[in-house]
């Protein structure tokens, strides 16, 4: 893990440090097992077809998971993670399966946010992120936001 | 018939009124494979071990997860049911979610989740008309601690 990134760190437009993901059609069935959602829409060809969306898509539900994972990742174990939300306005497409563990080639999503604001409140030092998941063409189908409170190096 | 609501009137008498209370343990093995399927592989997610030594003590959910299967106002089928059978349109997606974390879930925790219809909107988009429902879910822990509120967006067109 990285290392503690600490409130005076960070300023507006500060980039957080971006996290890549590759989705899978077996990522999209280990998802479906680990979060119980087993939509036919996410692995069922015929079924996606007929519900307007071409071929199986990505859950928004792991775009979310992943955006999670983003913000965890960059304020450290001494960060808290207080909001995060997220809207699912485009569809993704996994890759699919080249063996047992490879994907085939494709694209690649990309995890991305940055500072929009710092400031105090009570006793904590609080920072609003934008944050979004992005296609491999670099389209953000995955807009949300974050608010978290980092540590401070000095005591006032 | 262009003017019709899909918002129907028992539709609306859901809003604001409680539909569902349950109660769940959260399991160390659901969180494990939680963080598997994210590809996250945070100790404290993940390791029993390096978690005991943790001032949580216990293995953590990842922010959002509840347990399995997922609890947290998306489109689940009891909800998806109270809402067709109020009028709403068959055909559903999952708009989005926001989450208010107030304290860390982990495993073994008992959870008492309510969920409500906060809000329902409608507009005109490129599915047609389409319908907004705000899913509002409320988590308690074993302490009678709020430990997570969460609202999900839910489309049906």
């Amino acid at each position: 893990m990285a290392k503690q990134i600490y409130y005076e760190d960070v300023e507006v437009d500060t980039e957080i440090t971006p996290l890549a993901k590759v989705a899978t059609t077996r990522m999209l069935v280990q998802w479906a097992g680990a979060s119980g959602d087993f939509n036919p829409l996410h692995y069922d060809e015929d079924f996606a077809k007929a519900m307007g969306v071409g071929t199986p898509i990505v859950h928004g539900a792991l775009k979310r998971a992943w955006l999670g994972h983003l913000m965890t990742d960059w304020i450290g174990g001494e960060g808290k993670l207080k909001k995060l939300s997220c809207q699912y306005r485009g569809m993704d497409y996994p890759r699919k399966m080249k063996t047992m563990e490879e994907p085939r080639d494709g694209e690649t999503w990309w995890c991305k946010g940055k500072v929009t604001k710092k400031y105090e409140e009570g006793n904590e030092h609080l920072i609003e992120c934008e944050i979004w998941v992005e296609n491999g063409k670099g389209e953000k189908t995955t807009p949300g936001s974050a608010l978290v409170a980092l540590p401070i190096r000095t005591k006032k | 018939m262009a003017n019709d609501s899909l918002i129907t009137g028992d539709l609306r008498k859901l809003i604001g009124v409680t539909l569902d209370t349950i109660v769940f343990k959260v399991e160390e093995g659901a969180i494990q494979r939680y963080a598997q399927a994210i590809g996250d592989p945070n100790p404290l997610y993940n390791d029993p071990d390096f978690a005991s030594e943790t001032k949580y003590g216990r293995i953590l959910a990842p922010p959002g997860f509840t347990g399995w299967p997922a609890k947290t106002g998306r489109p689940t089928e009891k909800l998806f049911a109270f809402l067709v059978e109020a009028g709403a349109p068959q055909r559903i997606l999952d708009g989005g979610i926001e989450f208010e974390f107030n304290e860390p879930i982990g495993a073994a925790d008992v959870l008492t989740a309510t969920t409500k219809i906060a809000k329902v909107t409608e507009r005109e988009t490129k599915l047609g008309k389409t319908m907004f429902t705000t899913a509002e879910v409320t988590f308690m822990n074993q302490k009678d601690r709020p430990v997570l509120k969460s609202w999900a967006t839910i489309i049906q067109f």
